[in-house]
């Protein structure tokens, strides 16, 4: 089976083909430049490379949120117009086990950080059998505090990743009370391969979506929302 | 040789708070205009909240594309050209149509073309009016937007006026929060409006100093708070339907006084209006007297083409994609695009 997938979700913009067993190919951009601007015409170049034809794919799989509100719809609108127009399944697989994935294999607990501001992270627990990822603890916006907490607790190694590792580096070193390392650069952000893998596997488990039924989940309320809820609550 | 093939555009529109999408064919000739409205979700905010509509045009942008297909009886196999609003409105609302269109562009490699939104309103009235042709006058009021326009042809355009402060239809927003009516403020404003006496209290007709066409509103939304306050000061019982009246014939002169100045000096024999607040039966009526006076021909779209909808977007595609200016895989959303702009 042939799966292309997207993530849009942070500062990242990457996109992937993987079919069964292979990496066909991945585009990854880590730099300041909209996404708006550079998702497809990364997926343009990467098609063209791989000589893909859009017909041929199974699914589209997104990182289906949290991230940055802005960046996911970029990529949900992307994968939508795509799926529809394709008539496609669309198999949103959560950003933070996205993320998780690229470190498949790993014998530590995984913990993806992203940096949610208003001192929060998304973040996750997960810990692999092999290839197989189980998720300890689903991905969720808590307070950097509250992560560590739930590690310490575990007591076992651990291995950070994430956008959040720069921004939550100081917090670590101060309440983190086992051994733990961080993901070396090629492996410590957003990577379509590492969702595209992932996405497979959710597919096969029949966790697919129309293009329709698709909508990023934020794990947030808007600003606006969660104001009116403090007003009417005080 | 074969007749010329019909040129069939799905458009997509999601600047602000309506996400819609359309067929037309030719620029002028509407098979589907779906428009999923959010003023119910905005209304407890009293106004447009930016995160939320766009949160709410990704959950019904596929539906509300798949709804102009089926309506126009239509495939993507059918469709030659995608049209989309790329500007100006709310950043990360334009984003979700963007990306949408450009998606279906390339999986089906259809030829892209990028709208700006006011042009749209001003190509509302060709849909009905099949006989207007460039060049003519135009008068866009909406609720982000007050420009008098001087359509030279098809895409090309020379604004002669833009309000220097609040765009009219947010200066009925305001007013309309102020006497209690709430959002949308337009259409309220009008229906109480109806009631008053527009004579009852003489608010200011702000005059722009120079020779030019501009506007601006924003003094005589103070003026209207200050009336209301200095009605509380004294305790004398404020009319709501007065004020509205009063407010709203204020707008219209304002508004009508440029509008004349234009005719008399272009010599123009054609003007429009368009935008929101182009539905205003009031101002619609003042503008046709004024048209009458100049022997003018007067122009204006049904209320569904002057609220944000996808038919005029296609409309303005057509003449983009016969002009042949495409858009590209890296089509960005420009929120503050200015009118004849080409990015």
């Amino acid at each position: 089976m042939k799966l292309l997938a997207i993530d849009s979700s942070g500062l990242v913009a990457s996109v992937a083909v993987v079919c069964d067993e292979d990496l066909l190919g991945e585009f990854t951009v880590n730099y300041k430049k909209t996404h708006s601007q550079t998702l497809l015409p990364m997926l343009d170049e990467l098609a063209k490379m791989i000589e893909l034809d859009l017909s041929s794919l199974d699914a589209i799989a997104v990182a289906g949120g949290p991230g940055s509100f802005t960046g996911l719809r970029i990529g949900s609108a992307t994968v939508k117009g795509l799926a529809m127009a394709l008539d496609k399944p669309v198999v949103q697989v959560p950003t933070v086990d996205a993320i998780a994935y690229n470190l498949a294999g790993h014998r530590d607990l995984v913990c993806p950080l992203m940096d949610a501001r208003r001192n929060q992270t998304y973040t996750g627990l997960y810990r692999f059998c092999g290839n197989r990822m189980e998720v300890i603890k689903a991905q969720c916006a808590v307070d950097i505090g509250e992560i560590l907490a739930d590690i310490n607790h575990i007591g076992e190694p651990a291995v950070f990743l994430g956008d959040g590792t720069a921004v939550f580096r100081p917090a670590i070193v101060e309440q983190c009370c086992v051994s733990y390392t961080f993901a070396p650069p090629h492996v410590n952000k957003q990577r379509a391969g590492a969702l595209a893998a992932l996405a497979i596997q959710y597919f096969i488990e029949g966790k697919a979506v129309t293009a329709e039924e698709h909508r990023p989940d934020y794990l947030r309320l808007s600003q606006a929302e969660r104001e009116r809820m403090e007003k009417e609550h005080a | 040789m074969s007749k010329q093939k019909e040129v069939r555009i799905l458009a997509i529109e999601s600047s602000c708070d309506e996400t819609a999408a359309a067929v037309v064919v030719d620029g002028r000739d509407v098979r589907s205009n779906i428009i999923s409205s959010q003023i119910a979700l905005h209304t407890i905010y009293g106004g447009v909240v930016p995160e939320l509509a766009s949160r709410k045009h990704i959950e019904k942008i596929n539906q509300v594309i798949e709804e102009a297909l089926r309506e126009a009886q239509m495939t993507f196999d059918d469709i030659d050209v995608i049209g989309v609003t790329y500007g100006p409105g709310l950043v990360g609302a334009l984003l979700v149509g963007v990306a949408e269109a450009k998606a279906i562009s390339y999986a089906r490699k259809i030829p892209l073309v990028g709208v700006h939104h006011i042009e749209g309103h001003i190509c509302a009235n060709y849909i009905e009016n099949k006989e207007l042709e460039p060049p003519f006058l135009c008068l866009i009021v909406s609720g982000g937007h007050t420009h008098l326009v001087q359509v030279q042809d098809y895409g090309v355009y020379e604004i002669l006026g833009r309000t220097m402060d609040d765009a009219a239809g947010e200066a009925f927003d305001k007013v309309a929060r102020a006497i209690g009516l709430g959002y949308p403020g337009g259409p309220k404003i009008e229906r109480v409006a109806r009631q008053g006496n527009p004579d009852a209290i003489p608010f200011p007709r702000a005059h722009v100093a120079g020779d030019g066409y501009n506007f601006s509103f924003s003094g005589m939304k103070s003026a209207v708070l200050n009336y209301l306050n200095s009605c509380r000061m004294k305790e004398i019982e404020i009319v709501q339907e007065d004020v509205a009246a009063s407010f709203q014939q204020a707008v219209i002169d304002v508004l009508i006084g440029n509008a004349e100045k234009a005719l008399e000096q272009t010599n123009m024999k054609k003007f429009a209006i368009a935008g929101g607040v182009a539905s205003n039966a009031a101002l619609r009526h003042a503008m046709e007297a004024v048209c009458t006076r100049h022997g003018a021909a007067f122009y204006h779209p049904s209320p569904i083409l002057c609220t944000d909808n996808a038919a005029m977007i296609g409309a303005a595609a057509y003449y983009e994609h016969l002009a042949g200016r495409y858009a590209g895989l890296d089509l960005n959303a420009v929120p503050n695009l200015k009118l004849g702009e080409r990015l």
